[in-house]
């Protein structure tokens, strides 16, 4: 087999294939032809008009450098909504010294617990 | 012999010999001046690093090598010290080397405002060299020094900017957590060596019994080398030291991690590998659970964070746990030869595989993390925003790491994560399906670090930032290029670089062998 065909060959992982080269020519078709789709789009609409600026349920829009949405705010739905599971997370990581030990110590007992089993 | 046959002969020693004796000569090279010093620097861990490929190249072609320090007849009750180098040391040794490499490269322009650089450079070597010396020596008592000389250097780096009480702080508290697994870990040593009367590993794997003292000696090495890996829920020194050191130190760090890592696995299938048979799937299910455990709540705890560098270590945690997860299912299987080859064999190649694009992809996006503070002086996620208009390159590489660690095609991440998923629904579905969900949790991760750092309007306290220095963007762009390259040619990597690294585990009696020819255990 040549270099050239063993960089283009297919990986076989046990159950199923992939093929990089394969997949970035297809997605380069596919945003081909989402381009081309993008070119019968209506191009009559008036530059610098009411028809450009954003519509926020008819509120005023605020200047750009405030409009930014700050990292803590994104995914705030998901996260509220487990708000349970990451307080318990939080208090786990109380960045104490002796916490970091006494997790050593109590995996080191369950593993002396697991292996005694056997 | 010519030259390149006696560097092959030699390269045990010196790719370990090497960055120690540059690490003594950086301070006095330093006398010269700036330039001379980071100019040796690199050439020395270059250097280093073409060894590494030299070794590797002829180990993955199926030689193991031996190397004696002390006498070569085994009969003579003398000290000796043996380094053994299989697949699995080589396969090690090339991702410390590359990313020691890339760590020197990106510290010439990051770090030169501070003062201390002739020691930065010096521990910086030392680590490199300690991480070298676990891969590659054969010795048990040896791999403890080595950890130990990784462990102290590293500390001093992460403590590096001494300026920062948190930083200190991180260095204090790894160093703690450090020395108490160390300490274990020689314990387990002890126990080992007053039951054999050996240090060595192949020595000790062929006379292990799997008694009493032997199961103790096991969970002492596990919990010690798992702790220095991170593992949940032993990882909380890892976010306040990986988030704490400068970025080019991290990079290295994520390799002494791993080399701890490595630890785990030759423990495991090599040390033990002989007797684990006796019940190899419930250690594989313990460390299948652990890495369960590690991904769900690292990449949970990655979501909730604000500061970029902190979010990025508990991603880094998340990575580790998909490790754990390929190699678990893998020693689930040990001795099944028909399961070996249908779920074993592929999620050790998952596994193993992602220990590489793990510190490729990691370890880009704590260089874009060092890039955008080196420019901004800010790690906050809620202060930053519209930096892609100032910084296009460094945009450019965070893009193609939040591709590649959140396992998006074409990244080399895909091809680890897919073929993690595809055995690992054979041998349990709920395990792709936790593995699979953590992925997508890490792309919501990073999807919000874009938005955050780069996306956004311009911001009036950002107009003057620029792109960083030109040594930044060339360390990142190797880190990309080789991400790159490993997901268009997954087989090409997979065939030359990760299958001998998998067989080099799984067929632990070569390694025995040959120290102990008589050995007549193994798959």
């Amino acid at each position: 087999m040549s270099m050239l065909e063993t960089l283009l060959g297919t990986f076989q992982t046990g159950s199923g294939f992939w093929n990089p080269i394969v997949w970035i020519i297809v997605a380069a078709l596919v945003f081909l032809i989402t381009y081309i789709l993008r070119g019968f789009g209506n191009k009559k609409y008036k530059k610098g008009t009411e028809q450009v600026k954003s519509f926020l349920s008819g509120n005023p829009e605020y200047e750009k450098e405030k409009m930014h949405v700050k990292g803590s705010n994104l995914f705030w739905g998901f996260t509220e909504s487990l708000k349970w599971i990451f307080d318990i997370l939080h208090k786990m990581h109380t960045g104490n010294i002796s916490d970091y030990v006494l997790w050593f110590v109590i995996v080191m007992a369950v593993l002396f617990l697991l292996v005694g089993l056997m | 012999m010519n030259i390149i046959d006696f560097l092959l002969q030699h390269s045990p020693a010196l790719i370990v010999a090497i960055p120690l004796l540059g690490a003594f000569l950086t301070p006095l090279i330093s006398r010269i001046n700036n330039k001379a010093r980071n100019i040796f620097v690199i050439l020395i861990l270059g250097l280093t690093t073409s060894i590494v490929f030299l070794l590797a190249n002829d180990v993955f072609a199926g030689n193991i090598h031996t190397y004696v320090f002390g006498s070569q007849d085994l009969a003579l009750p003398i000290v000796r010290i043996l380094f053994e180098v299989d697949a699995m040391s080589a396969f090690m040794a090339i991702i410390g080397s590359i990313l020691a490499l890339v760590a020197v490269i990106y510290s010439w322009a990051f770090i030169k405002e501070n003062t201390g650089l002739d020691k930065f450079y010096t521990l910086i070597l030392l680590t490199t060299a300690g991480m070298f010396g676990m891969v590659l020596t054969g010795d048990m008592f040896n791999l403890f020094v080595f950890l130990e000389i990784t462990s102290i250097a590293s500390c001093a780096l992460i403590a590096f900017w001494t300026n920062k009480g948190k930083s200190v702080e991180a260095g204090f508290k790894y160093i703690v957590i450090s020395s108490i697994g160390a300490l274990f870990l020689l314990f387990a040593i002890a126990l080992l060596y007053g039951q054999y009367n050996a240090l060595n590993i192949a020595t000790l794997a062929n006379a292990i019994q799997f008694s009493f003292l032997d199961k103790i000696a096991l969970v002492l090495l596990i919990a010690a080398f798992a702790m220095k890996a991170g593992i949940v829920p032993m990882h909380m020194w890892l976010p306040d030291a990986y988030s704490k050191a400068p970025a080019s130190v991290t990079i290295v760090l994520v390799g002494a991690t791993q080399a701890s890592l490595y630890g785990v696995f030759r423990v495991c299938f090599t040390l033990y590998g002989n007797t684990i048979n006796l019940s190899p799937a419930s250690i594989g299910w313990i460390i299948v659970l652990l890495g369960l455990i590690t991904m769900l709540l690292g990449v949970a705890m990655a979501l909730i964070q604000s500061d970029f560098k902190r979010l990025i270590a508990f991603s880094a945690v998340a990575e580790i746990g998909f490790m754990f997860l390929g190699i678990g299912a893998g020693l689930t299987v040990l001795g099944n030869a028909e399961m070996m080859a249908a779920i074993g064999i592929p999620a050790m190649s998952g596994g193993v595989f992602h220990i590489m694009n793990d510190a490729l992809d990691i370890g880009l996006l704590f260089l874009v993390a060092g890039a955008i503070y080196y420019a901004t002086r800010e790690t906050s996620l809620d202060k930053l925003g519209g930096l892609a208009r100032n910084m296009k390159y460094t945009t450019v590489f965070f893009i193609i790491g939040l591709f590649a660690v959140s396992g998006i095609p074409p990244m080399n991440g895909f091809a680890s994560k897919l073929l993690i998923y595809e055995s690992t629904f054979q041998l349990n579905p709920i395990l792709s399906i936790v593995a699979i969900l953590s992925s997508i949790m890490l792309l919501a991760v990073f999807v919000k670090v874009f938005h955050s750092v780069f996306l956004g309007p311009s911001l009036p306290k950002f107009k003057e930032v620029k792109e960083v220095p030109k040594s930044m963007l060339i360390a990142m762009g190797i880190i990309a290029s080789i991400i790159i390259v490993f997901g268009l040619f997954p087989e090409l990597i997979i065939n030359n670089i990760v299958e001998p690294a998998v067989s080099a585990l799984v067929n632990y009696g070569d390694y025995i062998r040959e120290v102990i020819p008589t050995f007549t255990g193994g798959i």
